[in-house]
């Protein structure tokens, strides 16, 4: 469904992508692992269009995404949870949870996403006219994604869900993340968390300086003798 | 005496009403754009002139015209933002704010000219069969005209609050304040965002202009005063906060006014400017102003 072909992206004069190229088929759970500064974030915002390719090609289904406005790429059906959740936090969870179904389409049936979006995280229900700014840490990453999910969105992009969480709520959020990609969301995955995004996705690419360095199935990765040594040492 | 000085702070709340109106437009579109327009004063002009041909070519009474006020305001807003603004919509806000603080002062010189040259340098006026009546309270003077702008003022701003907290639209503006790239990834078109609030800050301007017709009088240079007393007024208030900066340009009001009565004339201008030092110097977040999040 998504396809990125040489795309080399540039923040100011400082290249950041040198020819990327992966793909993520329909129904998959694929990450992207790699150190930091790697291009994790900025292959996404690549996806996203918040940032531009420079020259190389992405497509979304066969459509051509290059040039298209961020606004529009949601309504083709990507969302992106940015890292570290960039909730509204001056909002009500409600509010927030409403917003991530602005899209004309998603609007529609913002009554019947709103369910299941509580259904994955019933927190959230319980929390719904709290202010964003007083959840806890967990919480506000359910909501990022659930926010995120508001939009019915094909592919969901999630930037370091695990970030700044507490080892056993990390655990309980990978869960949250295979039963999401259970639920028929393609999922790609930016992780620095390794081995964990590893042994949850079906497929893995890494990246390094820029660059990718390596594809193949989570489990065979984590066997490959240089992210051992890398990552998991 | 005592009377004098009620009538006097009566007179600086009406007044302070406008410098809110005025003040909240200018803090709408700061808010969301980070363009500092410091031609806002010149919109809220030109919002005073529309009103004054719309009385004298039409006898069009200026309550009565202000839906055609606002539009014509809406058409100026919608120009001078595809024309000039637009540019500066992608520079990093910093930037954002010196260059349409820049852009703004060149437009005030070409809207300053343009009202010179169409309708000369007098002070235009108007007056209606209302004009001069008032009602009596307790001794104190209250002129229906200006009564009705403090009113009118009211009014816009519980419309334009029920509108950010009720309407998705609203929603979408506010998201754009809190976090312009997440907004944007939740399928909000920033852009457009933008333009709206910058007319809805426009608008108001062109309302506080009409309000300022009927009760003062318009000439093509008002628009500094203005746009000084609108800046002096949000950072008073606390930008974000719009009955903040409402009730900062009642507070502004009646501190010149009565600080106007025991201090000569013409010192009433820097009363408000010695307010605005103090605010800078021990509450720079504004009186209203939330501290951080």
């Amino acid at each position: 469904m998504l396809e990125l072909e040489e795309i080399n992206a540039f923040y100011g004069d400082l290249q950041a992508l040198w020819g990327i190229s992966m793909h993520v088929s329909e129904g998959e759970l694929v990450a992207l692992v790699g150190p930091n500064g790697a291009g994790k974030t900025t292959t996404l915002r690549i996806i996203s269009g918040l940032l531009k390719p420079a020259s190389g090609s992405l497509r979304f289904y066969g459509q051509d995404l290059g040039k298209e406005s961020v606004h529009k790429i949601v309504e083709q059906g990507i969302s992106q949870v940015p890292e570290s959740g960039r909730i509204f936090t001056g909002m009500s969870v409600l509010e927030n949870l409403e917003l991530g179904a602005f899209t004309p389409n998603a609007r529609k049936e913002k009554d019947k996403t709103l369910n299941w979006v509580y259904g994955i995280f019933p927190r959230l229900e319980e929390r719904k006219s709290q202010r964003a700014g007083t959840l806890s840490g967990g919480e506000r990453q359910m909501l990022a994604i659930g926010r995120a999910l508001m939009s019915k969105p094909k592919l969901l992009m999630l930037d370091e869900p695990s970030f700044g969480l507490a080892p056993i709520l990390v655990e309980q959020m990978f869960e949250m993340i295979t039963e999401i990609n259970r639920q028929g969301v393609t999922i790609l995955l930016v992780e620095q968390n390794v081995r964990a995004a590893l042994e949850l996705a079906q497929r893995a690419y890494v990246i390094e300086n820029g660059r990718i360095v390596g594809e193949g199935k989570g489990d065979d990765l984590l066997s490959f003798e240089s992210i051992r040594s890398a990552y998991l040492a | 005496m005592i009377e004098a000085v009620a009538q006097n702070l009566v007179f600086g709340i009406l007044l302070g009403a406008l410098y809110g109106l005025a003040a909240v437009g200018i803090a709408m579109v700061f808010g969301v754009t980070k363009f500092l327009n410091v031609a806002h004063g010149e919109l809220l002009m030109f919002g005073g002139y529309a009103s004054f041909w719309l009385f004298k070519l039409f006898n069009l009474d200026p309550f009565l015209s202000l839906p055609l006020t606002i539009i014509f305001l809406l058409l100026i807003g919608t120009v001078l933002y595809k024309l000039l603004f637009v540019r500066m919509v992608k520079l990093p806000e910093e930037e954002k704010i010196k260059n349409t603080m820049l852009v703004g002062f060149g437009l005030t010189l070409i809207l300053q000219n343009i009202a010179l040259n169409l309708w000369t340098a007098d002070d235009r006026g108007i007056t209606t069969s209302y004009s001069g009546a008032a009602f009596t309270l307790l001794g104190v003077r209250f002129p229906y005209v200006r009564v009705a702008g403090l009113v009118i003022s009211l009014v816009c701003l519980f419309a334009l609050q029920q509108f950010l907290r009720r309407t998705y639209t609203g929603k979408a503006i506010r998201a754009t304040v809190e976090d312009w790239e997440a907004a944007s990834l939740v399928g909000i078109d920033v852009h457009k965002v933008y333009l709206l609030s910058f007319l809805i800050g426009t608008a108001l301007a062109g309302v506080a202009g009409a309000l300022v017709l009927v009760s003062f009088s318009v000439e093509p240079a008002m628009g500094m005063h203005w746009t000084l007393k609108s800046l002096i007024v949000m950072v008073l208030g606390g930008a974000g906060n719009f009955m903040g900066t409402f009730v900062g340009g009642i507070l502004l009001g009646a501190t010149e006014s009565t600080a106007a009565f025991f201090i000569p004339g013409n010192y009433r201008q820097v009363v408000g400017l010695v307010l605005f030092l103090l605010i800078l110097i021990f509450k720079p977040q504004g009186l209203f102003g939330a501290k951080e999040r």
